[in-house]
C-alpha cells in the first residue's frame, strides 16, 4: 500500500472516531494555520496609511501558495458576527522573508468591510483567506518602459509590483484628492529620491481630474510603454479610449474593483440559472412563488420564513426580506430564504 | 382539551395588534444581532468540542471506578449540549445569519441517529407550523400517545406510560423513526417507495456510524477498558435521552397547554398563528444553567414565536413576551422542571384510560370565528 493510501485509510478511521464532525473540526480547535486546514490567516497588524487608508499584515496559513505581483487575494472577514468576503490587491512584494503578506484597504463610506479593517479590527483576528488571483500582473518579460497610471486606492496592485520588480524606466502618473489622502506617499517619495521611479502626483482638489489628453505633455512616449492603469471606473474607461484611438491598446492592461454595481430596486428580472428560465418578478411576490410559477422546482417548506426548508444560493444581484425590507447582495455563500425573499432588482437563483 | 376558550375573550384586531407587537419584538433582536452573539455559538461549539475530547479521553482510562465517574458525566453533558443548546438552534437556521459555513442550518450535522435532513422536515417544517394541531403535528404524541381528551382512546393506549417510558430510554432512534414515519409507512405499498427506501437508508447509514463510534471504537481504543468505556457511552447516551425528552415533554405536554383543531386554522392570519404558538407552548422556569442544558428550549413560548432567533437571545425576549400575555390576559404555562415532568406524565398516564364520561362534543379551542361573534355582540 503506497503511503497516500496508508494516510487516507488513517484519515477515515479518525472520521469514525469523529463521526459526525470531522477530525479537521478538532484539529482546527488548537491549530487553525495548519497545513490542510481551510485557508486561513491571522491579522497581525494594523499599520495607518492615511486618516482612511491602513495596512494589514496577515500571517497566512501553511496552504497559502503565494501571489504574483499586482494580484488580489479575496478575505472573509466577520463583520458584526456576520462573515463578509472583499478582494484586496496585496501589497507585499512576493518575496518577503517572513512569509507574510500584506492588504492596504481604504475605508469608503458605508464599507462595512474597509471601515472595520480600518478602523476596528485587532491584531490576532483570525479571517478566511482564498488564494490569489487575477491577471492585472507583470509579464514574464521585462518591459523597457512602463508607465503606471493610477486613482485613489487604485494605487495597491501597483504598489505591489513597484516593491516586487525593479525596472530601468518607470513613470508613475498617481490621482488623489490631496497630498495627504496619497496612499504609500512616503514610499513613492523615497523611491523617487533613490531615482527608481518618476513620479507625477496630480491633487485632484486642486488640479482637478486627470484629463487623459494631457498624457501627452505628462508622459510624452506613454504610447511605447507597457501600461498598468487602475482606478475610478471613469479613469479607465477614458484610458481605454484613449490607447483605443491611438492603436496601442495591447500596451494597456487594467484592473477594475467593482465590475458591476448591485442596484437594489423593487422587483426585477429573475434567472434561475441552474434551470435556465428568466421571468419578470414584482417586488411582492416571494421568490418561491415566482419560481414555482415559472415551473422550476423549487425547493420548499413552511413557505413562512421559519423552517429554513427553502434555503437557495443568491448568485447575483439583491432581494428583499418581505418581513423586515432587508436588502440582502449577492455574494460568495449567501442563501436566501426565498419564501419570504422577492427581488429587488435583477437577481440570479441557483435552481 | 380545555371546554373553553381561553382567548375567546380577544378581538381580531387585539390579535393582530398582538401579532404586530410581537413582530416588532422579532425586528428588535434581528436589528441587535452580532460579534456578541456569533462569539456565543461559537464558545459553546468550542466548550463543547473540548468537554467532548477529554471526557473521552478520560473514559480510555475508565477501569478505574473514578474516571469512569469523570468521563460519563462529562460525555453526557458534552451530548447534551451537542443535541440542545448547539445542534437544535443551529438546524432550525438560528444561526445562518453569520454566513459561517460550518455554522449553518444546511450544513450542520449532530451526535444523533436522526439525519439532520430528515429532523428538519419533520421538525422545523411540519412541527413548529402546525404546532399541537391534531392531525397535522405529530409531535403531540408522537403517534404512538394520546395526549389529549379529543383523540380516540383506544386500548393500546392502557399501555402508553411504558411506551413513553421506552421512548425516553432511546429517545433518538424514537426521533428517527419519527422522521422516517416508519408507523405511516410500514404499509407493503409504501415501504416499497423508492423515496421512502432512500431516506431508510440514510437513516441506516447515520445509526452504523454512531453505534459503531460509540460502541465500537471508542471502547476498542480503550484496550483493557472496554467493557467499561462501553458501558459509560451507553449511559451517557441513556442520560441524554432521558434528558431531552423530559424536556421536550415539559414543551407542549403540561396541563394548560391548548391543543387545535385541524379546521382552525383554515386561513389563519400571522397574528392567529402568533397566539396557537403562544397557546400551544409550555416553559420551564430556572437558573441560567438550566436554560442553558435545554438549549434554551426552557423558552419553549419564545422559541415558537420565533425559531431562528439565536438562542441566547430567548432570555431577554422572555421578558417581553411575557408582558405581553399579561396585557392580553393569556395564561403563561411554566414552572420548574420537576412540577413540569409530573405535570406531563400525568397527563400521559390520565390519557392512557378512556375519558370518564362519554364526551360532550364542545367548541374547540382556537380563534373562533370571529365575524359571528361579533354579530352576536
Amino acid at each position: 500500500m503506497t503511503s497516500a493510501a496508508l494516510r487516507s485509510r488513517a484519515w477515515k478511521m479518525l472520521e469514525m472516531v469523529t463521526t459526525p464532525l470531522l477530525p479537521s473540526d478538532y484539529l482546527d480547535l488548537v491549530s487553525p494555520l495548519r497545513a490542510g486546514a481551510d485557508l486561513r490567516g491571522r491579522i497581525e497588524a494594523v499599520h495607518p496609511e492615511t486618516s482612511d487608508a491602513a495596512t494589514i499584515v496577515i500571517r497566512p496559513g501553511r496552504g497559502w501558495r503565494g501571489h504574483t505581483a499586482g494580484q488580489y487575494v479575496r478575505i472573509g472577514v466577520d463583520v458584526d458576527g456576520v462573515r463578509l468576503w472583499r478582494a484586496y490587491s496585496v501589497t507585499s512584494p512576493t518575496n518577503r522573508q517572513d512569509g507574510r503578506i500584506t492588504v492596504t484597504v481604504k475605508a469608503i463610506p458605508d464599507g462595512k468591510v474597509s471601515n472595520h479593517l480600518v478602523r476596528r479590527v485587532k491584531p490576532g483576528t483570525l479571517i478566511q483567506l482564498d488564494q490569489a488571483t487575477g491577471d492585472f500582473v507583470l509579464p514574464e518579460a521585462k518591459p523597457a518602459k512602463v508607465l503606471y497610471l493610477t486613482a485613489g486606492s487604485g494605487i495597491t496592485p501597483v504598489m505591489g509590483m513597484l516593491r516586487d520588480i525593479e525596472f530601468d524606466d518607470v513613470v508613475m502618473v498617481h490621482s488623489a484628492p490631496q497630498p495627504q489622502d496619497v496612499i504609500f506617499r512616503d514610499d513613492l517619495h523615497a523611491l523617487v529620491a533613490d531615482k527608481k521611479l518618476r513620479l507625477t502626483e496630480l491633487h485632484t482638489d486642486t488640479d482637478g481630474m486627470l484629463d487623459i489628453a494631457r498624457l501627452d505633455e505628462l508622459v510624452p512616449d506613454w504610447t511605447e510603454r507597457e501600461t498598468w492603469a487602475c482606478g475610478p471606473a471613469g479613469m479607465l474607461d477614458a484610458a481605454e479610449k484613449h490607447w483605443s484611438e491611438h492603436g496601442v491598446q495591447e500596451r494597456l492592461h487594467t484592473e477594475r474593483f467593482r465590475p458591476s454595481i448591485v442596484v437594489a430596486g423593487d422587483g426585477g428580472e429573475v434567472t434561475f440559472s441552474t434551470t435556465g428560465k428568466t421571468v419578470d418578478a414584482d417586488g411582492a411576490t416571494p421568490l418561491l412563488d415566482v419560481g414555482e410559477e415559472a415551473g422550476v422546482l423549487m425547493p420548499s417548506g413552511c413557505r413562512m420564513g421559519i423552517c429554513f426548508g427553502c434555503v437557495t444560493p443568491l448568485k447575483a444581484g439583491a432581494v428583499r426580506d418581505l418581513r423586515t425590507g432587508e436588502i440582502t447582495e449577492a455574494e460568495p455563500g449567501v442563501l436566501i430564504q426565498t419564501c419570504v425573499s422577492a427581488a429587488a432588482g435583477p437577481c440570479d437563483i441557483e435552481r | 382539551m380545555t371546554a373553553i376558550d381561553p382567548t375567546a375573550h380577544l378581538t381580531a384586531e387585539q390579535i393582530e395588534e398582538l401579532g404586530r407587537e410581537l413582530d416588532a419584538i422579532r425586528d428588535e433582536v434581528i436589528a441587535g444581532r452580532g460579534e456578541k452573539d456569533a462569539a456565543y455559538i461559537r464558545k459553546v461549539i468550542s466548550a463543547q468540542r473540548k468537554l467532548e475530547l477529554v471526557s473521552r479521553g478520560v473514559l480510555l482510562f475508565s477501569i478505574f471506578p473514578p474516571a469512569w465517574l469523570i468521563g460519563t458525566a462529562g460525555l453526557s453533558v458534552a451530548k447534551i449540549m451537542d443535541n440542545m443548546e448547539i445542534g437544535h438552534n443551529i438546524l432550525h437556521g438560528q444561526w445562518d445569519w453569520m454566513r459561517d459555513p460550518k455554522i449553518h442550518s444546511t450544513t450542520w450535522d449532530w451526535d444523533h441517529v436522526s439525519p439532520a435532513e430528515q429532523w428538519k422536515h419533520s421538525h422545523n417544517e411540519l412541527h413548529h407550523t402546525y404546532t399541537n394541531v391534531i392531525g397535522k403535528d405529530n409531535d403531540l404524541g408522537y403517534g404512538i400517545m394520546r395526549v389529549d381528551e379529543d383523540q380516540k382512546w383506544h386500548p393500546f393506549h392502557l399501555g402508553q406510560p411504558l411506551w413513553n417510558f421506552i421512548n425516553a430510554c432511546f429517545f433518538e432512534y424514537g426521533i428517527a423513526a419519527y422522521d422516517l414515519e416508519l408507523g405511516k409507512n410500514l404499509s407493503k405499498r409504501r415501504r416499497k417507495s423508492p423515496e421512502f427506501r432512500a431516506r431508510a437508508r440514510a437513516v441506516g447509514r447515520k445509526i452504523r456510524k454512531q453505534v459503531l463510534k460509540d460502541y465500537v471504537i471508542h471502547p476498542l481504543l480503550s484496550g483493557p477498558s472496554f467493557p467499561t468505556t462501553l458501558a459509560a457511552t451507553f449511559t451517557a447516551n441513556l442520560v441524554r435521552n432521558l434528558w431531552t425528552h423530559s424536556v421536550i415533554m415539559c414543551g407542549h405536554f403540561p396541563e394548560g397547554v391548548q391543543v387545535f383543531e385541524r379546521r382552525s386554522i383554515r386561513g389563519e392570519t400571522r397574528g392567529q398563528w402568533y397566539l396557537r404558538q403562544m397557546m400551544g407552548s409550555a416553559n420551564i422556569s430556572g437558573s441560567k444553567a438550566m436554560h442553558f442544558m435545554t438549549g434554551n428550549l426552557s423558552h419553549q413560548i419564545e422559541h415558537h414565536l420565533f425559531p431562528d432567533l439565536p438562542s441566547n437571545r430567548y432570555a431577554e425576549v422572555a421578558v417581553k413576551v411575557r408582558a405581553l400575555f399579561e396585557k392580553y390576559e393569556l395564561d403563561y404555562v411554566t414552572g420548574p422542571l420537576p412540577k413540569q415532568v409530573f405535570s406531563a406524565w400525568h397527563k400521559v398516564f390520565r390519557l392512557s384510560l378512556p375519558n370518564k364520561k362519554p364526551k360532550v362534543k364542545t367548541p374547540k379551542v382556537k380563534t373562533p370565528d370571529r365575524e359571528q361573534e361579533l354579530v352576536a355582540a
